[in-house]
């Protein structure tokens, strides 16, 4: 009780203490580190795409790193779902409690966000849980790649739920999807200029459902490869950028997981739109 | 702060590719707009490869073992409903067997107490019957014993008061002696 007390007291002075140390340390650094000439920090090269057996030539098909670490991550569902479950135990493994697990929490999730009707679009939104979850774990192993922090790959997810949702409202509602955009809970007066916003923000769901997961995930690295940089120039005082990126890279296993369940999670809303239009 | 991180990321990154210069213009390798083609059509094989491995094997799967699950537990649960259904018959049985013994433990008792009672009841009769014959008996000796005894006083009264005459030199008279006596015996 009285160190946490004590702690209370010095809290703020410790930490502007510590981020004033951290500045100089870096400014000094910066300034005087001998490898200073060599500084170079190059935090977007992780994301580079490379044809995974040499050479320049970037065709429709060839093999790039993303490809292997985008393999890796079928793997890894393979590994989880299907090698987990082959016991087919009453009383469960380990493996296979992690696998029911997943089962069980995307399921729920699409019963419970989008409605019982949307439960034969399971496999499909289980499939899209899965590939974000493994490809943003698999990247946080260091030198890998991460497809997921590709607007390209996360802009297809995005648009591949967006015209499914689109088609789906149409195909089930008819015309009637359209009252999505017509909140006839609002005043008369209001519906047309409510109809333009929620029209517009419609078609901007692909855009912030695609970039914000590739967004949190490009940062994140980013940020991590950025501070190793500095590592790679302090010399002795390393060990706080070292720090940092602890601090960060843990920070990052949690956004792994938070992103892939908002991803998903705003896929079973929008399909709860599409299937349910009226507000 | 994300944001301005990527900025400064971005900007550290162009600064460094100008130094080298062998990179893009964009130094974001997300923006390269050339390996979109190939980027999105790995995804596809990817999306492709996972979905069938998720609906032909893992989904069917994991949902057979849940259901089966969920059957087991079910039936059970039924078992053991039917075993405590079972045990409380077997208890309802256990106490029933138990009243009964009781009540037969108890019907032994009582009878078992009357055929006693009987018993004693015959005995007390017997005895008071004999008692009753030993009184009646002694009763009749005492009589007799008593009767015997007022007419050896009357013997005796009598001989005593003609003795008594005689000696004062009178001539007794037997009959007035004898009324004499018995009138004095009754006074």
């Amino acid at each position: 009780m009285a160190e946490q007390g004590a702690n209370k007291g010095g809290g703020p002075i410790i930490k502007i203490a510590f981020f004033a140390v951290l500045a100089l340390v870096l400014i000094s650094g910066l300034i005087f580190s001998p490898e200073h000439p060599g500084l170079a920090i190059h935090p977007m090269d992780q994301f580079e795409i490379k044809p995974l057996f040499g050479g320049d030539n970037l065709g429709l098909f060839t093999p790039t790193n993303q490809t292997l670490w985008m393999v890796l991550a079928i793997v890894g569902v393979v590994v989880l779902l299907v090698v987990g479950s082959r016991g087919r135990a009453i009383v469960p493994t380990r493996g296979q409690s992690v696998a029911e697990l997943a089962y069980g929490f995307v399921y729920k999730m699409v019963e419970d966000v989008a409605g019982k009707d949307a439960v034969k679009y399971f496999p499909g939104i289980m499939t899209l849980f899965m590939f974000i979850l493994f490809a943003n774990v698999l990247g946080l192993i260091p030198t890998s790649f991460t497809p997921t922090s590709h607007i390209a790959v996360t802009g297809v997810l995005a648009l591949i739920v967006f015209v499914f949702v689109t088609v789906l409202g149409f195909v089930k509602n008819g015309a009637g999807f359209l009252g999505l955009f017509w909140v006839t809970a609002a005043p008369l007066a209001l519906r047309p200029i409510l109809a333009v916003i929620e029209l517009i923000s419609y078609f901007v769901r692909p855009v912030s459902h695609s970039i914000r997961l590739a967004g949190n995930l490009m940062a994140g690295h980013a940020v991590i490869k950025v501070f190793a940089g500095f590592a790679a120039a302090l010399g002795l005082f390393s060990f706080l950028p070292i720090l940092a990126i602890s601090a960060v890279y843990a920070l990052e296993v949690l956004v792994a997981f938070i992103q892939a369940y908002v991803f998903t999670i705003l896929t079973c809303v929008y399909l709860k739109d599409a299937l349910h239009p009226s507000h | 702060m994300a944001n301005t991180t990527q900025e400064v990321a971005g900007d550290a990154a162009r600064h460094a590719s100008e130094i080298e210069g062998m990179e893009t213009a964009t130094g974001m390798p997300q923006l390269d707009f050339s390996t979109f083609g190939n980027q999105v059509f790995w995804l596809v094989v990817t999306l492709v490869v996972i979905y069938f491995v998720l609906t032909k094997v893992a989904l069917p799967r994991i949902e057979a073992v849940l259901s089966e699950r969920r059957g087991t537990i079910t039936s059970d649960l039924a078992a053991a409903e039917d075993l405590k259904q079972k045990a409380v018959e077997a208890e309802d049985a256990y106490n029933k067997a138990l009243a009964d013994a009781r009540a037969e433990a108890n019907k032994i008792v009582a009878e078992a107490r009357a055929e006693i009672q009987a018993d004693v009841d015959a005995a007390a009769a017997k005895a008071d019957a004999e008692i009753a014959a030993k009184a009646a008996e002694s009763e009749a000796a005492i009589a007799e014993i008593r009767a015997g005894a007022v007419d050896s006083v009357k013997t005796v009264a009598k001989d005593a008061a003609k003795e008594i005459l005689a000696t004062m030199g009178y001539k007794a008279d037997a009959k007035s002696v004898t009324a004499a006596v018995n009138a004095r015996m009754k006074g």
